[in-house]
């Protein structure tokens, strides 16, 4: 008996709209399962194209659901009217991954942090009392408050992004490749933020990236997805070092190894697993194209 | 291409279609009693009324409206109804001297701008800030003024060119170009500075794309690279504005013919204005209409010769 | 790491930014002096007729046409009326037209533009067909024709033509709002639980607010302008004075009393001068503040961002960094196993290269302090760094292509002979392009989207190796079948948008290495790429390098591209080349405390997190 999920995505199919009458739309995901315990993180790898900000930007409610179910604590959230969206904000949260067009530029640290507190009802006093918490609880000081978003580095925002989705102490993150544009080392710190932030508030994340060793080292589990639908998924070390699918281990060998005699080696691997593919997609009479 | 020009000419077609219904209904619905305006306040109510009858003014409104229309497939427009020429006639007269007048200041303008947008955009220093200098000016400064200005300087004082009337280029070709100089040095300041301003502008931002880069590290010259790549990267918001200043012209000719008392649209439409001669203003909506919409397509297939990704998609 | 006192919190740039927009107009002489003059026409249009010494409307058939005088201080008009008089009435009519026509335009403008910008659908496709037709006619022709049935009223017209205003301020809005409405941010408040009414008034007001104001100075010009215009040809309301009336009158008396034309033309000129004065200031000070932050986020520009440096030594995302004083470099030996690998002779040496760029207040900002380098025919060397190291600002010294305002400042370039630093473009043409190559970063913005893809491979060919088009062509071709495009003549004749980024990638190698050169340099060339097209791209790369013997100076920030390809490298660091060598030296025995830290933030073959461990979950995972 499994306990129930917080969050549960059955069958999900999302269709952008096309442009014009007639343009079909452009079918983004299709029949996606996914889900998420409390408390857990399941990462979300896949290329460019393949969905998976789709995915996210669906259980957030910005994205237009053709099909299937979205639960949360077993309830459909899929198509909640605007209201009802918005009294899920303190429970659903978002990171984005863009540190620098996510926080609103002409605002003080201060209001943006405070912002989801007073729409929600908190007190200004209250509210400001928690600003000091939350920028303690992502390691920036105290007087980070009355300065503006572009007096911050990339990495500073992005912590700053981290403090305003948890203002409302939601129980999910949604987020979407939100050290990817980091700096090595600044990318190492945040993801071990989110780790810490997650032992102590208990939240669950929805870890999405296209880099397998960023996934691999914050997932519990891992879900990879390819051209709009999800191909494999399981737990984060079998499927981030010993996938089953063909798309995955190619993209497994793909990254390279920063280490010259290891990544010669997964060269020369990478090559033969090219040709075994090729030569078992040949024998299937199936002409899957690479790439 | 062809399948788009065809549809630029459908749209231009139905907005040209729009325009006069609208048009029309607005003048013959919202001017009251027409009748009684044209014949004065001392004419007796039973000749008001034979005036409308006459003039078809009591019937129902779409009837009138599908009636000009019909007409005006045909090219029939109606007479003025004070003079009793046709309207074709005196508006195309007119037409002719003020395109003239227009193209010749889009084309002086598009010219002079270009040279000093790119001047100002490649050399900056000096020669940029003379160019923001003088686009502030010729932006500020209405044209009318220029042009009472241009007649003060030139006409009376140093007396250089004529300072009225107008010569057409039928008659002599010198004639024409004393007659239209100030006019259309009048009129195109104000867009050489709107253009240069935007030629200026968008060379500074295709100088700061990456292909320039790419482009010179292949070994190509920085002159080579302005003059086939940026420009023509620059040429589309360049067009653009190019196209937004013509109609601005068109309208500023109205008042600039006034100054130089040349015989355009301009004073015919402030006659037909003043007298309340509804068939003429009519004519002359449509026709800055199809001028405007034609214009419009030009520099469309123009803009879609410079950009691909207008042309395809 | 974060220290309780904290310096970089009063940093001049901080401070700066703090400044209003307001405030800093205030500290412009155009701008004050603009704002000045409108403060007094604002003056007059409010208190106009009371300070009038007599009624403007006052003929006085004995008085016609008097000079100036103590009199009437500005003399009086053809009807013997006072000019000084009627020109303060005149403005205070012209400036409230101008308004009206200015607030007609606002309400409909903005609130449109809000509306279609937000809430997008067929209201968006409407109201842009209604502004398109709007546009579709000469303002001027639209106000004749509402004077012919509607009569002479000034007010009546100001106000369609505010309505004919409109669509300036409608597009202004909508482009602002579709553009924040796709913002980041903006879809943050929306989860953060925020109203719609909420998030235009606080998150997208806020951003167009400034530029309204731009732009209503611009139409409040426009309106006077017409306004005095169809004032000037007669078609005004003859019963109080205007501007353009007064031009009118004064046109009729040119002859006889040119100075009657001064006045009202010296009052419209100078208003809508100030007026555009204005909006150009408050332009150029809104691009100045705007710029970096805009700059940063595109990341097209690449100029280096000299303000950030010093500004967060409190980052705590930020490594511990060696003192600033010139720290030795960390040099390894040479890898005995390249010795006999083939590396040729040096290619390109570089000697203490100092780059700076211009500041605004006459100051050079240096970005690379004095750096060695050298790449050897046959050899791939890696220039590894975090963002703001140098790396790239090092490349394009190199090949003399330093964006506006940077220049090389001291140091030695030396390529095959020749001595690169501070070369003209002339010496640089005989390089750039034949002797050495360059892949850029981001595939699509290196490709002019003018141009098909084989002109702009064409064109180079004919003009460094001077070929034939025929030859050119065939050469072209033959490239892109060579860095593996599967239908070159496809590709040749498509435009950049028509292909991918893979693909457009390639075509950049293909480029690069057109003209055989001995030397290539890749900025990040894989950055941009998904990681299999990324391995594609890196065997393409090694391939092609091999193949022609070539140097390769590869700029990256990835120590997995580093460990793929390269033989030598060198760790940059704000500037400074901190450690360099083989490549293997730099892997197994790095020395330098900095590319410790870079190697150990390395995630690869890190331990897994493991599956979620829970009391109450008995085998959770699927």
């Amino acid at each position: 008996m499994t306990a129930e999920p917080l969050l549960d995505v059955r069958d999900l199919d999302v269709v952008y709209p096309g442009k014009g009458f007639r343009a079909s739309g452009f079918r983004a995901l299709n029949g996606v399962s996914l889900d998420i315990l409390e408390n857990e993180t399941v990462g979300l790898v896949g290329e460019s194209g393949s969905g998976k900000t789709t995915l996210g930007r669906a259980v957030l409610g910005l994205a237009p659901v053709t099909a299937g179910r979205i639960e949360y604590r077993g309830r459909d959230i899929a198509h909640l009217s605007r209201r009802e969206r918005r009294a899920l904000s303190s429970e659903i949260q978002v990171v984005f991954q863009d540190p620098y067009s996510s926080l609103s530029p002409a605002m003080t640290i201060e209001q943006i942090l405070a912002e989801p507190l007073t729409a929600g009802g908190t007190e200004g006093k209250t509210a400001r009392a928690r600003v000091a918490g939350l920028l303690d609880a992502v390691h920036l000081p105290a007087d980070a408050g009355s300065r503006l978003p572009r007096e911050f580095s990339g990495g500073q925002r992005q912590r700053i992004a981290i403090a305003r989705a948890l203002a409302l102490d939601p129980k999910l993150i949604i987020c979407d490749e939100p050290v990817s544009a980091l700096d090595l080392s600044t990318q190492a710190r945040v993801l071990d933020l989110f780790i810490e932030i997650q032992e102590r508030n208990g939240v669950a994340y929805l870890f999405i990236s296209h880099d397998l060793a960023v996934v691999r080292h914050i997932s519990h589990r891992v879900a990879v997805m390819y051209r709009g639908e999800i191909v494999e998924s399981g737990d984060g070390d079998q499927v981030t070092a010993h996938p089953d699918h063909p798309y995955t281990q190619r993209l497994l060998m793909a990254a390279p190894v920063p280490d010259p005699d290891r990544q010669e080696q997964r060269r020369a691997d990478r090559h033969r697993l090219l040709a075994a593919q090729a030569e078992a997609d040949e024998q299937a009479g199936a002409a899957i194209g690479i790439g | 291409m062809l399948r788009f020009v065809l549809r630029r000419l459908a749209s231009g077609a139905g907005l040209v279609l729009v325009i006069t219904t609208i048009a029309y209904a607005l003048l013959y619905a919202g001017g009251g009693d027409i009748a009684r305006r044209i014949l004065g306040q001392n004419a007796s109510q039973e000749q008001v009324a034979q005036k409308a009858a006459n003039l078809g003014l009591d019937r129902p409104l779409w009837e009138q409206y599908t009636d000009w229309l019909g007409q005006a497939v045909t090219g029939e427009f109606g007479r003025s109804w004070f003079n009793g020429q046709l309207v074709t006639t005196s508006v195309t007269g007119r037409l002719a001297v003020t395109l003239s007048l227009v193209l010749g200041a889009t084309l002086v303008a598009a010219a002079i701008a270009v040279v000093l947008g790119v001047l100002a955009a490649v050399r900056r220093g000096w020669i940029d800030r003379f160019v923001q200098f003088v686009s502030v000016l010729g932006f500020a400064v209405p044209g009318f003024l220029l042009a009472l200005g241009l007649v003060l300087l030139f006409a009376i004082n140093l007396g250089l060119f004529r300072a009225t009337g107008y010569t057409p280029i039928t008659t002599s070709f010198t004639g024409w170009l004393a007659s239209v100089t100030l006019p259309i040095a009048a009129l195109s300041i104000s867009a050489i500075a709107a253009v240069a301003q935007q030629v200026r502008g968008s060379v500074i931002d295709a100088l700061h794309r990456d292909y320039v880069r790419t482009l010179r590290s292949r070994g190509l010259g920085f002159r080579r690279v302005v003059f086939k790549h940026v420009l023509r990267n620059a040429g589309g918001p360049a067009l653009a504005v190019l196209a937004v200043q013509f109609i601005g012209l068109l309208g500023g000719a109205v008042i600039v013919e006034q100054v130089f008392a040349i015989p355009g649209l301009g004073q015919l439409a402030v006659q037909a204005t003043t007298s309340g001669d509804i068939p003429i203003v009519m004519g002359l909506v449509l026709a800055t209409a199809v001028v405007v919409v034609v214009v419009n397509l030009v520099i469309d297939v123009l803009q879609a010769a410079l950009n691909p990704k207008v042309r395809l998609s | 790491m974060s220290e309780a006192s904290n310096p970089a919190l009063e940093t001049p740039s901080a401070v700066v930014a703090k400044v209003s927009l307001f405030r800093r107009l205030l500290r412009n002489p155009t701008a004050v002096a603009a704002l000045g003059f409108l403060a007094v026409v604002a003056v007059v249009a409010v208190a106009g007729s009371f300070i009038a010494p007599r009624d403007p409307n006052l003929a006085s058939l004995q008085d016609i046409l008097r000079p100036p005088g103590s009199e009437y201080l500005l003399g009086t008009d053809g009807s013997g009326r006072d000019v000084l008089s009627r020109l303060l009435v005149a403005t205070q009519i012209s400036i409230a037209a101008a308004m009206l026509a200015l607030a007609v335009a606002l309400v409909i403008g903005v609130a449109g533009g809000l509306l279609a910008g937000y809430y997008g659908r067929w209201f968006d496709t409407v109201s842009t067909w209604l502004t398109s037709l709007i546009m579709a006619l000469p303002g001027i022709v639209v106000l004749l024709a509402a004077r012919s049935v509607l009569g002479p009223s000034v007010w009546l017209s100001m106000a369609i033509f505010g309505v004919l205003l409109s669509p300036a301020f409608f597009r202004l809005v909508y482009a602002a709002v579709t553009a924040v409405r796709n913002e980041l941010y903006v879809d943050a408040a929306r989860v953060s639980g925020l109203g719609d009414g909420r998030i235009i008034g606080r998150h997208i007001l806020s951003v167009v607010r400034a530029p309204i104001t731009i732009q209503s100075a611009i139409v409040t010009g426009i309106a006077i302008a017409i306004q005095s215009g169809l004032e000037f040809l007669g078609l005004g309301d003859l019963s109080v004075p205007t501007w353009g009336s007064m031009l009118n009158e004064g046109f009729d008396n040119i002859y006889r009393e040119p100075l009657l034309m001064l006045w009202p033309a010296l009052a419209i000129a100078l208003t809508t001068i100030a007026l555009t004065l204005f909006a150009n200031v408050m332009r150029d000070e809104m691009e100045r503040t705007g710029a970096k932050s805009r700059r940063r986020r595109k990341g097209r520009d690449h100029r280096p961002d000299t303000s950030r440096r010093r500004d967060h030594p409190d980052n705590p995302d930020h490594t511990a960094r060696p003192e600033q004083a010139r720290h030795p470099v960390v040099e390894h030996p040479d890898d005995p196993r390249d010795a006999d690998g083939g590396l040729g002779e040096d290619l390109l040496r570089i000697e203490d290269l100092r780059v700076g760029y211009h500041q605004a207040d006459g100051g050079v900002a240096g970005v690379v302090h004095g750096i060695d380098l050298r790449v050897r025919r046959g050899e791939v060397h890696g220039l590894i760094g975090e963002s703001g190291s140098g790396k790239t600002q090092t490349a394009f010294a190199v090949l003399g292509l330093l964006p506006d305002g940077g220049r090389v400042l001291g140091g030695a370039i030396r390529f095959g002979g020749a001595e690169l630093a501070g070369a003209g473009e002339r010496d640089y043409l005989r390089v750039r392009g034949r002797k050495i190559g360059y892949i850029p970063q981001e595939p699509m913005s290196n490709l002019d989207p003018a141009f098909t893809v084989g002109s702009q491979l064409v064109e180079p060919l004919r003009v460094t190796l001077g070929l034939g088009k025929k030859d050119a062509v065939e050469r072209a071709l033959a490239l892109l079948d060579r860095v593996g495009i599967p239908e070159p003549r496809r590709t040749f004749a498509a435009y950049p948008h028509e292909i991918s980024g893979g693909m457009a990638q390639r075509v950049l190698i293909a480029g690069a290495v057109s003209t055989d050169p001995e030397l290539l340099i890749a900025d990040e060339p894989t950055t941009a790429l998904d990681v299999t097209v990324q391995a594609e791209v890196l065997d393409l790369l090694r391939d092609l390098q091999e193949e022609r013997n070539m140097g390769l100076l590869l700029v990256t920030h990835n120590f997995g591209v580093v460990a793929d390809l390269c033989d030598r490298v060198s760790v940059m660091q704000d500037g400074r080349i901190v450690e360099t060598g083989p490549v293997r030296a730099i892997f197994r025995a790095a020395e330098h405390q900095y590319t410790r830290s870079l190697l150990e933030a390395i995630l690869d073959d890190g331990e897994p997190r493991g599956a979620l461990v829970r009391a109450d979950v008995k085998g959770g995972v699927r």
